[in-house]
Formats: C-alpha cells, structure tokens, sequence
C-alpha cells in the first residue's frame, strides 16, 4: 500500500514563528497516532511565506508559478490537512485567505482537515470557528470538530488548566488520523479533462 | 499556415506619457492595424468583442466590413464572437452578410467571455456559461447549413420555419474557431463538430496549452474527422520586438508593468518565462515561436497580441513592419519543414466550397438544402 499523504500548511510570517510551531506539534502528533496504527505516512510541511509572492501573481495573473503549483498539486491530492493560521483583525491572515482562494473550488471537496490558530490573546479563539472553519466547508473539506487554538500564554501553562495545548492537541489529531487513514485521495488520478456525465457537445435541452 | 493578429480593443493610457487616446482614435488605429496587417503580408486580422469600456469593439462585423473594403486577401476574424451572449440568429446573418461583403475571406471564433456583467447585461447567467456556449452554438450551425428552421430550446425563443438571411456565400458557413482557455468543454464542443480548437495560450504555462490542444486532437479524432494531427489548431501570442534585445526589454518594461490583465504582479523575466510573451529580437521571437509546435504539433493558424496596454499605434505599426518583414516570412519557411503533408491547412471559404462540391455532386438529382439536410419545406 503507498504512503498516506498528510500536508502542513503554516501562514506564519516571522521565522520562527508560533503558527509554524502550533502546525508542526499538530503534525508530529497525527503522524506519531498514524505510526502506532502502522499507517505508512509522508508528510510534507510548506510555509506560506515561502510562495506569498507566487499566491499574489497568481491573483492577478489567473495561473500558478512553478513553485505555488507543487503547493497546491500537494494539498490538492493529500490524504489530510493540517492548517494553522495566525489571526489577524479578528480572522485568519490574508495570506491564508489568499492561499485557499487560488485553489479550484472543487480541488480539496472531502479533504479532511484539522484547523490551528495562534494570537496573542485567547479572546480571539472563536475565529477559528466562526472564520476558518467555514472557508473549509464551503469548499466540501471534512474539518474535524476540534479547532487548536494556541494564544501567547498555552506555551506556557497559564492559560487554561482544564484542557491545556497539548491535550487539545492530541484530541484534534485523535480526530484526524482516522480519516487519514480511511482517505484514498492520494491514489485517485485526477482527470482535468473529465466531462460532466449529463455533457452533451450540442447542448443539454431536451423537448418534452 | 496562417499568421495573423488579433486585438483586444483596449482603451489603456499610455504609462510613459500618461496620454489615453480617444475611443474615436483607437477605432481608427485598429482599422490603420489591420490594413497594416494587410499591407506587410500577414494572412488574419481577428478583434474581440466586448461591451464594456474601456473596450472599444462591441460591433466586430461593423469593423470587419470596412476593413473588407479596404483590404484584399486579409482573413477578417473575431477573438471572440460572445456565442453566450449573443443572439445565434444575429450571429448567422452578421457573419453570413460578412462573407458575402468581404468576398468568403471571413472566418469566426467562438468564446464565453469572462465579464461577469456582460450575461445580466443581455438577459444571461454567467453560472450557465457552458450550456449556452453548446445549445446556442448548436443553433448556430443549423442555422447556416439548414435553409429551414425548426428549433426549440431553453435559452432563446422558439423558432418555427426560420430562414436566417442572407444564407452563406456560396453555401458553406465561414469555418469555425473555438476559443478557450481552460474549458474541456469546449475542445471537446470542437472536436465534436470537426471545427478549429484556438487556444489563447497567452495567459497560461505552455505545459497546459498542451494539454488542451492534445485533448482536443483526440477528441477530434474520435469523432471521425481525421487524426488527431490532422485537427485544426491555432494559438496565440504575444511579442514586442527592437533589433537589440535589450531595447525591447527597455522598451516594453512600462507597458507590461503597467499592463490591465498582468500589471503590478509578475516581473516581466517570470511572465516570459512562464508565458509564451516574447519580449526580444525578431530572432528570439523567431525562436520561440517555432518552440511552439514543439509541444502542440503541427499547426494551422498562429495570431499575436500586438496593440495593447497603451502602446503608440506608430509602436505597433513598426511592430507589423518587423512581424511582416522579419519574423513570419522565416516562420512560414520553417514551419513547413518537416510538416507532414497529411497535416492539413486551415480551412478558408475557397477549400470549404471544394469540400462542399465535391461532397454534394455525386447525390445532386435536385435542388437540396444547403448543407445537404433533410426538412426542405420550399
């Protein structure tokens, strides 16, 4: 059986950054539960920085560059997603946003997908459910129920006694990895030349 | 093989002068740019059809008339005649008119438009893009190769022993281009009816260009209209060219910074590179456009993007000069090395009447419809 594919993406701009340390604690953990279920894994972890030029131009131009093309075609045909933004202004980043826009709006339909968020403060930790988690239904992503939310002080141990990082953590990877294991979108071949089965070359009217 | 320009029609400001011509003086530029076309040997003129400023061509056979008159050999085309918007009627009588004024020397392409508004602006929906590219376009065609119509369908009003007047010169409809970007849809609409598969090429990666032209060559092949090397292509392009490489970069750098579609993304070395835009010596254009059939096959029509983003219409004419005079004469020479002679030309008015001839002679026992169908009621 060929690896499970699970993608990483992080909008985290400075280097380092928490975004960048939520997504990989998120990832080592699903891919640590994948392990344990003998589920071989590869994961792949991208940094948006990295193609923010690339997701701009692609705005503007309406065609991927080399480089943004590999990100996309790698969360396009994954097995699961791990997708970690900081909030910005009450929602996730523009970069984040930007990212998802230039996808086709079909390409990650029944994509499982854990959601992260970082801030500076725990008061903005509904945007995960109010913001992100909606950019994922509407493009048909299965988004699993627990989002991470990571404020400045989860790093440390202040923030929530009842149910700390690490413990939601687990609890959203736990919900993930079943999925994972169970996609087979990393083995479908994706035709983009498929047509509709109600394509008809003269038109589709018929006459009662 | 055919070489030819094709227009947008944009109204743009020039970023080095600041200067916005006036509709009036675009209109005329473009018709002093395709008698230019003309004039420096090139075989195709085609202008797009839009319905919003600052675009200046909603009325292409309007323009493709005058230039009928003032010109002998050249191709009158579109770049694309919106099947979605239009009323199919208007499009038979507007073209077949044209061929009739214009001697044959007219052929048409087909496209959807992207201008959201435009649909709501004529009574359309922009989510049903497809479907009324096909039944429009299915209309279309009967409506040339059919003297009588009965036609009933779900985006136009009934039509009940309809004769779309006057009927093509010499009974063949001009031959068929569709244009697409990124849509399967409409290869396989091409392949379906035998027509030419143009694709716009300019805007995207060649990897993908390729891989429409190589779907539509199989889908035409599948339908029985020959092989695929046999089906019918056209690309764009899109070149700036100075004798010095340099000064062509020099030169055009503004305009394509600047530029409506691309401006303010891209570097100008990233476009070229991932884009078919050549930007160089006659040579390299040379160069890389005969690259081209490299990675779509032999091909039959090849149109470039000349007068846009707010160059100079004495920019472009001198671009005509080196296009004409440099670049395609060594173009036509080397694409037809190699070329295999199965590979057909283009279809143009003359060729389709031979088909046509040749097709209706041995059956000819009395008068038929045109385009040989059934339900003649005269």
């Amino acid at each position: 059986m060929s690896a499970k594919s699970l993608v990483v993406i992080s909008a985290g701009l400075s280097q380092p950054s928490s975004t960048r340390l939520l997504a990989d604690r998120m990832a080592a953990e699903a891919a640590s539960l994948l392990r344990e279920q003998r589920v071989e894994t590869a994961v792949q972890t991208f940094e948006l920085r990295d193609v923010a030029g690339d997701i701009m131009n692609n705005m503007l131009t309406g065609f991927p560059s080399p480089k943004l093309s590999a990100v996309i075609d790698a969360v396009s045909s994954a097995d699961g997603l791990i997708a970690v933004t900081p909030i910005f202004t009450a929602s996730y980043s523009g970069l984040f946003k930007s990212f998802f826009d230039v996808i086709d709006n079909q390409a990650l339909a029944g994509l499982p997908v854990a959601i992260g968020a970082t801030a500076g403060t725990p008061r903005h930790s509904l945007a995960l459910d109010h913001a992100i988690r909606p950019l994922f239904t509407y493009l048909h992503a299965v988004v699993v129920p627990t989002g991470v939310f990571a404020a400045s002080e989860d790093w440390g141990n202040g923030a929530d006694a009842v149910r700390a990082l690490p413990d939601r953590i687990e609890r959203a990877a736990g919900e993930l990895v079943p999925l994972v294991a169970a996609s087979e979108r990393s083995r479908q071949v994706h035709d983009p030349f498929a047509l509709d089965g109600t394509f008809s070359p003269v038109g589709g009217f018929q006459p009662e | 093989m055919q070489f030819g320009i094709f227009t947008v029609g944009d109204v743009t400001t020039d970023p080095t002068t600041g200067r916005t011509p006036s509709e009036h003086e675009r209109i005329h530029g473009m018709l002093a740019i395709a008698q230019k076309a003309e004039e420096v040997g090139l075989d195709v003129f085609a202008t797009g059809e839009h319905h919003n400023p600052p675009f200046v061509p909603s009325s292409p056979t309007t323009m493709l008339g005058y230039i009928a008159a003032k010109t002998e050999k050249l191709i009158l085309s579109t770049s694309t005649t919106l099947i979605t918007t239009n009323d199919p009627v208007k499009i038979a009588e507007d073209f077949a008119m044209l061929q009739h004024v214009a001697g044959g020397r007219v052929d048409v392409m087909m496209g959807r438009g992207n201008t959201g508004p435009v649909y709501p602006w004529f009574g359309e929906d922009i989510r049903q893009g497809i479907p009324l590219a096909l039944e429009k376009y299915a209309l279309l065609r009967r409506l040339w190769d059919e003297e009588v119509v009965d036609w009933q369908g779900k985006f136009r009003t009934p039509l009940q022993g309809f004769t779309a007047t006057p009927r093509p010169l010499g009974g063949v409809a001009p031959f068929v281009w569709h244009g697409s970007i990124r849509s399967p849809e409409i290869a396989e609409q091409a392949a379906y009816y035998g027509d030419g598969f143009f694709s716009n090429h300019i805007f995207w990666p060649a990897e993908h260009t390729a891989k429409m032209v190589a779907f539509y060559r199989q889908r035409f092949e599948h339908y029985g209209y020959g092989t695929a090397e046999q089906a019918i292509v056209g690309l764009g392009g899109q070149v700036f060219m100075r004798r010095n490489s340099q000064d062509a970069v020099r030169e055009f750098r503004p305009y394509f910074d600047n530029a409506p579609v691309y401006g303010h993304g891209p570097s100008l070395e990233d476009f070229t590179a991932q884009t078919p835009l050549t930007v160089g010596s006659p040579q390299e254009v040379i160069d890389r456009t005969l690259g081209f059939r490299d990675y779509v096959g032999d091909y039959q029509r090849q149109l470039f993007l000349m007068d846009h983003a707010g160059l100079p219409l004495k920019t472009v004419l001198e671009q005509l000069d080196l296009l004409g005079e440099e670049v395609v004469p060594v173009l036509r020479r080397e694409f037809a090395v190699n070329r295999p002679v199965q590979v057909p030309d283009a279809p143009t008015h003359a060729s389709l009447v031979d088909v046509r001839a040749a097709a209706v002679e041995p059956i000819a026992v009395e008068p038929v419809a045109v385009g040989g169908s059934v339900e003649v009621e005269r």
